[in-house]
């Protein structure tokens, strides 16, 4: 451990991360030192996409990110995704995985919300296949990924849907 | 952890029974505030972090731990010498140690545990901790187990049970004999969320707090409470977030280990295990063999199943007894049977101790039983479908235990109607190559791949079986309009929590359903396993609402001068059925508190006799897959392309997550099908992780179309069976009867490696 201390940029906030031992993760830091355990850790290898993050637009796993190297970044945790600046309303994406049973026991929906925000940003139009390879990165064992291809379809959807016109 | 409030349907729907009302939890899981139980965090905590033995049997000579004392930041260290109570747990038999004493039984057993500043601290001590071990011979092969040519292992010896079925003419020989040899391998239930708990000791040091993820609070309960010395009631658990569990989380893991700590230091600890340790932490599903001779008349009506099965429960007992009993007593499938002679064993080795996981005992027995119907109906002259739809199981029909299946048991609509569903087009010539077998690797020869189309069937017992009374209680309180439950129901993911709340917006006629936290602070519900919960604690939510209910009537009825008979809930409003008197619930009772509890019992079961029979379980469930599948033969790779399924559920409770159950189940099918497999060499784990225990991922999951069958069970409190477990089961045979069609080759083993595709006969 050190007396020194860092900052990351997390959500548009910047925090100090003091007296953190330098081997600890931004997966680590985030959960255990600012308070965001909104990121999930279930495998510490970058195979499962939990612990998804954005570090300047890009999706990465935190879980592989060693936090005093992203001190420069701006980093967007699932917490952070709302416009809304109480993060208290959820995102189109969030709020279809409630509507379309993408959650059961939520633990990869953090990371799969990150995922698909990233794919919709850069991809607005995605294909079943695109979608299918986009989250073949996070991995979920309750669902069998049938009602997270709904919710992603269905977020997608009503980001292309025109305007609802006034009636007449 | 506060209570959790209530949103109705989106879809305008008040998120009664039959629609699919919105998880209470599931805005909180989206936006990542959701506490699991890993999130859990207090003031002055330290870690937990546990040694475990790299051998799979050994004598420990001696445990140093004063190099790891040594270190700043460490608080404790603790070993078997630290355990004031009981020395050992176990779900049916209590033979697991909480720490290996003098010797170990399996690579990757507790010997010691510490509490330090920092997870790395903690790792840094269990570095630092001396064992010498005198390693001896390993017991790795189940018949040795049998045999006796190997020396107990374990005081309680190497055959943790045997059970026979024995049924009808013993000396029957049918004009079709078919012969098999099946082998499953040791499936993980892989979880998300891994083992997590935060244990903070009473003041006076003489009780504990525990916020776990488990699937049963009040067993755990009871086993923590014996190791620790301590009565019941000062040790309370609540259940931290549960990031899914499969069986799991049955069997305990760490909870001893972190009150032992928190006790010890009298700081909160923290203990969760990394995904390494999740696989020496939890147990697996049972590797089993089974040697089958199923006989026939020549137009392919079941006559006797002869079946040896060996299940290696590996190094301690948990649920293995109870696993072969459901294991032997499913030999025949969904299928009418007269004749049985079967025998199960469940040995001990110094394999990872293996117990529940979704399906418990009837995944391995479908995948032989399936695997030999299809050989009837090859050797009978039969399609897949005809030799079982010539004997699917119905009403009425006994077991190979003598059990009469009073269930409602729909099995030829299950599989009438899973063939009704399309099949899948062809492989376009276009396909993208993440749409054919091997994905982007781009190895598929595409002129090289064969579509296969293979099917299977399956039963499977609900809920707890010979004589276990696993009752579940809940608890409904209701004041203006607003109904609060309470129950110990260990919510995993499968969505208790807003069945819960459905159950009581039909009964009582409310929106707002509040829950209390799920703790012990009320009488047990029973696991959540065993495709029980729905059926157990759904019938005890509904029971506690009828009981508040029938007091609200009694009330209203008597401020209106009414026989309370003459009332029912229409909507949210009380109506008298054979007058004008409608008023709302809200306002029906101002200032009226109820609160009632209910317990729900389901009818009592036997053990088994010494020949197997038995009326030993309560209920069926029953289910059809048919699996259609992409090989290329040569190169061994395989993708599944859909997977139809008609599945007896009794009644639809609330449609989307019904389907959420039955995607996942068939997910897990196809992993242990295709990829699942914890691979040993001498004892010792090779795979345990995510790099190399495969799971299958969202270009993996096959097309599902479903079809629910709902002939509502008049023993169901709802009239709902458990769906949980069947779509993993027959899923599974169905795959590989696909791969056989393709390729042609054996396959008796799953799951089914590219070398068995391309070499096996």
């Amino acid at each position: 451990m050190s007396n020194e201390f860092y900052s990351l940029i997390v959500n548009g906030k910047e925090h100090e991360v003091r007296d953190a031992w330098a081997g600890e993760s931004l997966m680590y830091v985030l959960r255990e030192r600012l308070g965001l355990p909104g990121t999930k850790g279930a495998c510490e290898q970058g195979e499962c996409g939990s612990c998804t993050v954005l570090m300047d637009g890009e999706a990465v796993c935190s879980c592989l990110v060693m936090a005093a190297t992203a001190v420069d970044a701006q980093i967007v945790t699932v917490e952070g995704l709302s416009s809304d600046p109480t993060h208290a309303t959820p995102t189109d994406v969030q709020q279809a995985f409630i509507d379309a049973g993408g959650v059961q026991c939520g633990f990869c929906t953090p990371g799969l919300v990150v995922a698909v925000h990233h794919l919709l940003d850069r991809n607005p139009q995605p294909t079943e296949l695109q979608i299918k390879e986009a989250i073949s990165g996070n991995i979920c064992r309750c669902t069998g990924y049938g009602r997270i291809f709904a919710a992603i379809e269905l977020a997608r959807d009503q980001r292309n849907a025109p305007p609802e016109q006034p009636a007449h | 952890m506060s209570q959790t409030t209530t949103t109705t349907s989106k879809r305008g729907e008040r998120g009664t029974l039959g629609n699919s009302a919105v998880r209470p939890d599931g805005l909180a899981k989206v936006q990542g505030r959701f506490a699991f139980s890993s999130d859990a965090w207090a003031d002055n905590m330290l870690w937990g972090a546990t040694l475990r033995s790299p051998h799979p049997h050994a004598r420990i000579i001696s445990i140093d731990v004063s190099a790891a004392l040594a270190i700043n930041g460490v608080a404790t260290v603790i070993t078997a010498a630290d355990v004031p109570g009981q020395l050992t747990y176990g779900l049916i038999a209590n033979d697991q140690p909480v720490f290996a004493k003098d010797v170990v039984r399996f690579a990757g057993e507790p010997i010691a545990a510490v509490a330090a500043d920092h997870p790395e601290t903690a790792r840094r001590a269990l570095d630092a901790i001396v064992v010498v071990y005198e390693v001896l011979p390993a017991l790795l092969d189940a018949e040795q187990a049998i045999d006796g040519s190997f020396a107990p292992i374990h005081p309680d010896g190497n055959v943790i049970r045997r059970q026979k079925v024995v049924r009808g003419d013993q000396n029957f020989v049918g004009e079709v004999v078919v012969e098999g040899t099946y082998e499953v391998g040791m499936q993980d239930q892989a979880f998300l969320g891994l083992e997590a708990a935060l244990a903070l000791p009473d003041d006076d040091g003489a009780g504990v707090e525990l916020y776990v993820a488990t699937q049963w609070l009040h067993e755990d309960q009871k086993q923590i409470a014996a190791c620790l010395g301590l009565p019941l009631e000062r040790v309370r658990l609540t259940l931290g977030g549960v990031g899914g569990a499969f069986g799991g989380r049955e069997d305990i893991s760490l909870q001893v280990h972190c009150c032992l700590l928190a006790l010890a230091t009298r700081r909160p600890i923290k203990m969760q295990y990394g995904r390494e340790e999740s696989f020496f932490g939890h147990i697996h599903r049972h590797p089993a063999s089974m040697v089958m001779r199923h006989h026939a008349d020549r137009d392919g009506t079941l006559r006797r199943v002869e079946v040896r099965a060996v299940f290696d429960g590996g190094a301690y007992a948990s649920t293995s007894s109870a696993v072969l009993i459901n294991a032997v007593t499913h030999m025949q499938g969904p299928y009418r049977c007269d004749i049985a002679t079967v025998d199960g064993y469940a040995v001990r080795s110094n394999n990872p101790p293996c117990g529940a996981m979704r399906g418990f005992g009837v995944v391995q027995a479908c995948f032989g039983h399936e695997s030999q119907m299809d050989k009837l109906a090859a050797a009978c002259g039969l399609s897949p479908v005809d030799i079982r739809l010539r004997n699917a199981m119905r009403t009425g029909d006994r077991l190979i235990t003598g059990q009469i299946v009073d269930s409602v048991a729909p099995v030829e609509r299950c599989i009438r109607e899973t063939a009704a569903i399309p099949m899948p087009p062809p492989l376009a010539q276009d396909a993208d190559s993440l749409d054919i077998p091997g994905g982007s690797g781009l190895t598929a020869q595409r002129s090289n791949i064969r579509r296969g189309v293979g099917w299977g069937v399956s039963i499977k017992n609900l809920m707890y079986s010979e004589g276990f009374d696993d009752y579940a209680t809940a608890r409904c309180h209701l004041a203006d309009g607003v109904a609060t439950l309470q129950f110990a129901t260990a919510e995993v993911g499968q969505g208790f929590v807003v069945l819960a709340q459905q159950i009581a917006r039909s009964v009582l006629g409310v929106d707002t359903v509040l829950l209390e936290p799920i703790s012990t602070a009320i009488g047990s519900a029973g696991s959540t396993s065993a495709s029980r919960q729905t059926w157990m604690s759904g019938g005890a939510v509904d029971g506690a609402c009828r009981l508040v209910r029938e007091r609200l009537f009694e009330h209203v009825a008597a401020a209106h001068q009414l026989d309370p008979l003459r009332l029912a809930i229409d909507g949210t409003d009380i109506i008298d059925t054979r007058g004008s008197l409608r008023i709302a619930v809200a306002e029906s009772a101002p200032g009226l508190v109820l609160d009632e509890t209910f317990e729900h019992h389901h009818r009592a079961t036997e053990e088994l006799d010494e020949n197997g029979q038995g009326n030993c379980h309560v209920a069926f469930a029953f289910v059809a897959h048919r699996a259609v599948v992409d090989v290329d033969p040569d190169l061994g790779l395989v993708k599944v392309v859909q997977i139809a399924t008609a599945q007896d559920v009794g009644r639809v409770l609330n449609p989307l997550a019904a389907l959420g159950q039955v995607e996942g189940g068939i997910a897990q099918g196809l992993g242990l099908a295709v990829m699942e497999e914890i691979v040993l060499k001498d004892g010792v784990m090779r795979n345990p992780s995510f790099t190399d225990y495969l799971l299958p991922t969202s270009l993996d999951a096959p097309i599902v179309v479903a079809t629910m069958i709902e002939e509502p069970e008049p023993q169901a409190p709802l009239g709902a069976k458990g769906i949980g477990e069947p779509p993993c089961i027959s899923v599974t045979p169905a795959i590989v009867a696909a791969i056989r069609d393709a390729t042609g080759k054996a396959l008796t083993r799953v799951p089914v490696r590219a070398q068995d595709i391309v070499f096996g006969d």
